[in-house]
């Protein structure tokens, strides 16, 4: 048995927030860097090269890459041999969610009520998915998630005859229908399995996984090829005005389903892809 | 083409704006985004006053970030239109002639464009650090309590925006998609 105590996390949790919103992970901060050399349309190569300066100027002066800083969406693993000294986890979480969106300068983008829509002032509640993992060790990850992109996202409740060209068709359709809205270029999370929440969660959490490496399911990594080559080939472009770069990567996570269904979510994030990881 | 106007501007000069130019405002624009458009829009169906003057104007789809000290203004960069489609029509009908955003617009937004003369510019979507230095003064002028959605004056020098729909209706989203596709 390990102790960690919620000071610990709510300082993490803080910190983690404004890393996020700062600074890229490396391989989103290269695949964007890479798109721009590549990139054949002229506006599109245009608006790449305001993507690479936005990139450099929000590292430098400590400004957020995007004025949407996210609803704050944390996965956390729990190892089953932690003691969790101090205050209810979830309560430290939203603590740190707290802090970090007040010192960080983030904007505060949660409306308590969905219909009602008073704004919380402090950005929370964060959407927290627990797992319970061996060990003695505490993973949290955290993912602010812009809404221009969430907004285009979908579950499909395809039948197993649909098979893998349905899944395609889904994805397409839904990257065709996002259009300039997600803020191209963008990375698509797909879910394909599990239920109707457990897909949208593979989905998010697909997001989440760096851009370079794909699946490690060969049948599953080959389509993730496919579809990236056939999104690009869409010619939405750069900020959806023409051009070679639609998506930076496409990354699909798979669960067992029930002999009845084929659950396909599609959740679309915009280049401004953001995760930080840290284990205590 | 590359051109540089002033804002506030009028109709003569939205005229010549066309799909695809690529244009630097300079002069003073205002944000408003969701909440705000919500109550200026209930606000004129009830034939009351609201807080800004549309004719000429134009509006920025903008929360930004709150500012750090020594700063204007934090990251700043345009939020999705299609949520102000429903009111945008009748802030076209009432003067407004231009919008700055991102993503698709109605056919009723459209339509309201073309018959008010009105102009609909995108904004690089994601590149809030990069526009937020463009923005030398900005000042909350109504809806305080609305936070990062209250409707600010802000003066900005040579803001990049690209002229999506034109006042004859034409449309950079799908033209652009079109003539890159042929060179596949």
């Amino acid at each position: 048995m390990r102790t960690i105590h919620t000071d610990e996390i709510i300082r993490n949790v803080k910190e983690m927030c404004i890393e996020a919103n700062v600074h890229l992970s490396d391989d989103m901060e290269q695949a964007i860097r890479n798109a721009k050399e590549k990139e054949t349309g002229t506006l599109g190569k245009q608006i790449l090269g305001q993507l690479c300066e936005n990139m450099d100027i929000a590292a430098s002066e400590q400004i957020p890459i995007c004025q949407d800083t996210g609803m704050a969406v944390l996965f956390v693993k729990v190892g089953q041999d932690v003691h969790i000294e101090g205050m209810n986890i979830t309560d430290a979480i939203n603590e740190g969610v707290r802090q970090g969106y007040k010192e960080g300068y983030l904007r505060k983008s949660v409306v308590a009520d969905p219909l009602l829509r008073e704004n919380t002032k402090d950005n929370t509640p964060a959407i927290i998915h627990y797992d319970i993992v061996p060990g003695d060790q505490l993973e949290i990850l955290i993912a602010p998630k812009g809404f221009g992109s969430e907004n285009m996202s979908k579950v499909f409740m395809l039948k197993p005859a649909d098979g893998a060209e349905g899944v395609k068709n889904a994805v397409i359709e839904a990257v065709k229908d996002a259009g300039p809205n997600a803020c191209p270029p963008i990375v698509v999370g797909v879910g394909v399995g599990g239920d109707f929440e457990k897909a949208a969660i593979l989905a998010k959490k697909a997001l989440t996984r760096n851009t370079t490496e794909g699946s490690s399911l060969p049948h599953i990594k080959e389509m993730e090829q496919e579809l990236l080559e056939r999104i690009n080939k869409l010619g939405i472009g750069p900020g959806g005005l023409g051009g070679a770069t639609t998506a930076l990567a496409v990354n699909i996570e798979t669960y067992p389903t029930h002999i009845a269904g084929l659950p396909v979510a599609v959740n679309m994030c915009c280049h401004v892809n953001r995760h930080v990881k840290r284990v205590l | 083409m590359d051109k540089r106007i002033n804002v506030p501007f009028t109709k003569d000069e939205v005229v010549t704006l066309h799909a695809g130019d690529y244009v630097y405002l300079t002069g003073t624009i205002y944000s408003a985004r969701d909440a705000a458009h919500k109550r200026m829009y209930d606000t004129m169906l009830e034939g009351k006053e609201i807080p800004m003057e549309l004719k000429n104007n134009v509006i920025y789809y903008l929360g930004p970030t709150p500012a750090r000290e020594g700063q204007v203004i934090g990251s700043a960069g345009p939020t999705t239109a299609s949520r102000m489609d429903k009111y945008t029509p009748l802030l076209l009908d009432n003067g407004l002639n231009g919008m700055i955003g991102k993503g698709k617009r109605s056919k009723e937004v459209i339509d309201a464009i073309v018959r008010n003369k009105a102009v609909y510019f995108a904004a690089v979507g994601g590149a809030g650090a990069l526009l937020s230095k463009c923005i030398k003064k900005s000042e909350v002028i109504a809806y305080d309590d609305l936070g990062t959605e209250s409707i600010r004056k802000m003066e900005v020098e040579n803001f990049p925006v690209i002229v999506v729909i034109d006042s004859e209706g034409n449309n950079l989203y799908e033209t652009a998609v079109e003539e890159f596709r042929k060179t596949l």
